[in-house]
């Protein structure tokens, strides 16, 4: 198991390789199908003004050799005021591909943590700019839940509570590199065997 | 059927239920995968943090899956019956059993993108009545069917050039499978297969997605489709896909399969993925007295 910190450094990350079981500490920021597309509408299409340009200030340096984890928890807001994690496994990561490889190259994020994998233009950035995927385990809500020690804030909740980007803080929560920054891609991989063996079954 | 004051309190039980208890038939399934797989690889990890959340769920009462999905009731019910009542008290159900965190704020309004933050909206959540026989007794079933399995769902009609797919049952298979491939890991396998075989576009799905209903170890009762079904589970299991899609040797849990008459002009094959965490639950109401099978 190795044991990783956030900020995370390029070294560390080109150091990674797909199989490795990784155990992560510090903070990542939720970020989803509508966090994605403000974040390229908002923030890189354009230079953020207003409102958008100080949310880019809170999350870009979080951002910055961070990690973005693609999920929409169950939350619960407590007496005080305060927002637990009650449930909250990865969502499918496919439907970021036309986002991610921006979101990678230009906010510096050193790692995305989702499930099902990712498409070719996600790997590219990896490569070209130092970045890993990281597969948690799809569904294993309540049990991933319980590694988000401290919800710090949210942010943009008028996208919906799944959809907002949430700011937690994590101790030991375990994935596995199924993409990684020398082009390996575990998804890759499955999917060429499985097709190889589909075309076996049916003699094509 | 008189109407039931209770019936509120009864369908938020039912859906607690759905989203923190998995069927035994699928545990049992999810395990009997674990032993499966090579000791120590990447399938067993999975499917054991599978097995640990599922039974962390159950204990906390919280979420299996933080999708908690589309609520789909299925109703079955005598002839005269009140169905206004049973559908206000599925929504109210719904709205609070998202206060409790049963379930997720899952209702986006498609055009504006706002969420209505209580599961409540158009068609939302989803109740299907049908009536029956029986005089005094009404079965619903929660189905709570999450997104990403739901977007790895596809309607194939036949013939199909791509795929070689001709209009006969090794045409059906060969959609079916392909299906499965296209999936790989992001409708979160090891899935149950739902299928219809005809039909129209509509109630191919509609079908299809009743399936799912079935218990994993029930036989169809025709045996072409039942030794079909056997057929594409094991087939799916030998693609090397496996748990999440790390590869491995638990695809498919089990495969349902029905059929409908079509017009000569259509061939559709319909196939819903249902994703490991299979959520589903049933409330029987009889003599007043309410049971969760």
């Amino acid at each position: 198991m190795i044991k990783l910190k956030t900020p995370i450094t390029e070294e560390k990350i080109r150091s990674l390789k797909v199989g490795d079981v990784v155990s992560l500490s510090g903070v990542f920021i939720t970020a989803r199908d509508a966090a994605h597309k403000y974040m390229i509408d908002e923030w890189l299409d354009k230079e953020p003004r207003g409102e958008d340009a100080e949310l880019r200030a809170i999350l870009g340096p979080l951002l910055d050799g961070g990690v973005i984890y693609h999920c929409g928890p169950v939350v619960r807001q407590d007496e005080k005021g305060k927002w637990h994690f009650v449930a909250a496994g990865p969502t499918t990561s496919a439907r970021e591909e036309p986002y991610q490889h921006r979101v990678i190259g230009q906010l510096g994020v050193r790692a995305v943590i989702g499930k099902g994998g990712m498409g070719e233009m996600t790997l590219d950035a990896c490569v070209k700019h130092g970045a890993v995927y990281l597969h948690a385990v799809g569904g294993a809500a309540s049990l991933i839940a319980q590694q988000v020690v401290e919800v710090e804030d949210v942010y943009k909740t008028e996208f919906g509570l799944p959809e907002a980007f949430w700011r937690i803080r994590v101790e030991d929560f375990q994935c596995v590199v199924t993409m990684d920054s020398h082009g390996e891609s575990l998804h890759k991989k499955v999917l060429q065997d499985s097709r190889k063996r589909y075309e076996e079954i049916f003699g094509a | 059927m008189k109407t039931i004051p209770e019936l509120s309190d009864w369908a938020l039980e039912l859906i607690r239920l759905a989203s923190t208890r998995l069927p035994a038939d699928i545990r049992e399934s999810l395990a009997k995968g674990r032993a499966s797989e090579v000791e120590n690889s990447p399938a067993a990890a999975t499917l054991g943090t599978i097995l640990e959340n599922i039974d962390l769920a159950e204990k906390l009462s919280t979420p299996i899956c933080q999708d908690t999905g589309t609520p789909v009731f299925y109703v079955q019910h005598p002839w005269d019956f009140p169905a206004a009542q049973f559908k206000a008290a599925f929504t109210e159900a719904v709205k609070v059993a998202t206060t409790k965190n049963y379930l997720r704020p899952n209702a986006v309004d498609s055009i504006t993108g706002k969420n209505s933050g209580d599961n409540t909206g158009d068609h939302f959540p989803a109740v299907y009545f049908e009536q029956w026989d029986r005089e005094d007794e009404v079965r619903v079933d929660l189905m709570l069917k999450g997104g990403g399995s739901e977007n790895t769902g596809a309607q194939y009609a036949l013939p199909h050039a791509g795929l070689g797919a001709g209009r006969d049952l090794d045409g059906v298979r060969k959609v079916i499978l392909d299906a499965v491939v296209n999936a790989q890991g992001k409708g979160c396998g090891p899935a149950v297969l739902a299928v219809c075989i005809g039909g129209d576009r509509s109630s191919g799905y509609a079908l299809a997605k009743k399936q799912i209903l079935r218990p994993l170890g029930d036989k169809n009762p025709d045996p072409v489709l039942a030794a079909l079904e056997d057929e594409i589970t094991e087939k799916a299991n030998s693609l090397g896909i496996g748990p999440m899609g790390f590869g491995g040797m638990t695809t498919v849990l089990g495969t349902k399969i029905t059929s409908a008459h079509r017009v000569p002009a259509s061939f559709f094959v319909s196939i819903i993925y249902m994703c490991w965490a299979a959520r589903k639950q049933a409330m029987i109401i009889r003599g007043g007295e309410v049971s969760y099978d």
